[in-house]
């Protein structure tokens, strides 16, 4: 017996006395993350629709491999073999590791599913079933420590993210000054993962978070407390980016399929 | 106006103990601490409650109102239903002594396992100065008052004892973090202890010290986190453990 069930503390029968609904948010939590983790798994071998008259899915950008469409990829450049051990890969699995990777060792995300996956613990003050915990001292979790690694190349994606993004005020016939409900859609998820890179804790830390003495850097205590201010709805912007990717991948994905068709407003 | 409140307390010792229920007039503006007093004072006669200055910043009063770690001086009646049954418990990661009360005394002895601050070697008593986005930083934390509400609720050791030998927990995380930003602190390795004498690589970032904290510090953004960053700095990331090597610590 361990625990809140240790033989020296109150003797009390329930794994928790909470009386509200504390099941509620990991349950949906883990709705919603497994919910995307099943679509993402299907578009990223689906290998298809993801380009469309200047618009591409942000789940295929960048589009490096041999194997991509021509116009998605940028201005032809594509380094990596269709191929790899004579199995073909889908362009989006050759980079999904880095986004994925960044949200798997993003410091709000590991809240959210060791409270909703791993039940570590699934609301506060609620016992957890595990016998044993380590947190992150052993591999695997010790890789948790890899995040600022993640946010360097996330950093790199949402450059090339915000470049889909401005490519997409092109028309069907390549000509700029023009605006589609696709331009919308690019502008506001690349715009959405810059807000969640930049409110990253490891952002926090990088731009002046690891300082002792602000008062001898004020460029870095300035931008450090402007990261601050974002840290503050780092969670926020965790769930409208990842809505905000998924929402431009099934838009590019339908219009690519002819489903639906991409409104120009000018 | 008074009514009738239907309150479970929990009574016993670290042998024994259940829920008992009771009915107790409650006032309105009142807070649990005052209705715990009441049935002291008219039903209860030897019940053990712990509190103090029933202002919210003492930290003594902590206990588990209807399960979650709380002050009862902070806590109003108003707060729940009516018709609502409020279970009062003692602290569920200590061990208990009598009723509502539980011994803490592992806190005092995690606090005396961090190093004091550490001026440097050269200055006198009364000669620190220091800017004030320095001191701005860490007063956060001065805020702390010690309920051990955060310790209460921290999974690491409520739900596994055997890690209390190796685990601080959040109320020191924040006493380290701020003695590691402290701008004329010079202990050096406070970043290493904190990860392999306190156990900082043991939380993992669930904020529930950070939703119980009645002062509410932003432990887990503000000390904990920023500290597992430092910690890579020394510890997993190559690049800074080169530039480390090339004294960029001293740029600071």
């Amino acid at each position: 017996m361990s625990g809140v069930f240790s033989p020296t503390r109150a003797k009390i029968e329930e794994r928790t006395l909470r009386t509200d609904k504390w099941w509620l948010e990991p349950a949906i939590t883990f709705g919603v993350l497994i919910s995307f983790v099943i679509y993402a798994t299907f578009r990223a071998f689906e290998g298809a629709n993801y380009y469309k008259d200047h618009l591409i899915s942000p789940f295929y950008s960048p589009c490096l491999s041999q194997a991509c469409v021509p116009e998605a990829t940028i201005g032809g450049w594509a380094p990596v073999s269709a191929e790899i051990f004579n199995f073909a890969l889908s362009p989006a699995l050759i980079i999904l590791i880095f986004p994925l990777g960044f949200r798997m060792t993003c410091y709000y995300y590991r809240k959210a599913y060791y409270r909703s996956f791993w039940m570590s613990p699934p609301a506060c003050a609620v016992a957890e079933p595990h016998k044993k915990y380590t947190g992150e001292t052993r591999a695997p979790l010790i890789l948790q420590n890899s995040h600022r690694y993640f946010f360097y190349m996330g950093l790199v994606f949402n450059v090339f993210l915000t470049y889909d993004a401005i490519i997409s005020f092109k028309s069907v016939e390549g000509e700029w000054g023009h605006m589609s409900v696709g331009s919308l859609v690019l502008l506001a998820s690349s715009t959405l993962l810059w807000f969640y890179s930049l409110s990253c804790h490891s952002c926090r830390h990088t731009v002046g978070g690891r300082l002792k003495h602000f008062s001898k850097h004020p460029i870095r205590y300035k931008i450090w407390s402007w990261v601050s201010v974002l840290n503050h709805s780092h969670q926020k912007f965790a769930w409208y980016s990842l809505f905000g990717v998924a929402f431009a991948d099934i838009y590019v994905r339908q219009v690519a399929t002819g489903a639906w068709t991409n409104f120009y407003f000018f | 106006m008074a009514r009738k409140l239907n309150l479970r307390i929990w009574r016993g010792d670290s042998k024994n103990g259940e829920l008992k229920d009771v009915q107790v007039d409650v006032n309105e503006g009142e807070v649990v601490l005052d209705v715990i007093h009441r049935v002291q004072a008219t039903q209860m006669g030897d019940l053990a409650v712990r509190w103090n200055c029933k202002a919210g910043k003492c930290g003594s009063c902590s206990m588990e109102i209807n399960g979650k770690p709380r002050l009862a001086c902070m806590t109003q009646v108003a707060s729940f239903d009516e018709n609502e049954t409020i279970t009062v418990t003692p602290l569920r990661a200590f061990p208990v002594i009598k009723d509502l009360v539980t011994d803490v005394s592992f806190n005092y002895k995690k606090a005396m396992e961090i190093p004091a601050y550490e001026p440097p070697k050269d200055l006198a008593p009364g000669e620190a100065r220091m800017e004030q986005v320095d001191v701005e930083r860490s007063q956060e934390f001065r805020k702390c008052i010690e309920c051990f509400l955060c310790q209460n609720t921290c999974h690491v050791i409520r739900d596994h004892e055997e890690n209390k030998k190796s685990f601080a927990g959040p109320r020191f995380f924040i006493r380290i973090a701020e003695l590691d930003m402290h701008p004329l602190d010079i202990l050096k390795n406070r970043k290493r202890t904190a990860q392999e004498e306190h156990g900082l690589g043991m939380c993992n970032i669930t904020k529930c010290c950070t939703e119980v904290c009645p002062e509410h510090i932003r432990i887990t953004d503000n000390a904990i986190i920023p500290m597992k960053e430092r910690v890579v700095d020394i510890k997993y990331d190559p690049s800074r453990m080169f530039a480390g090597l090339l004294k960029r610590e001293k740029r600071d």
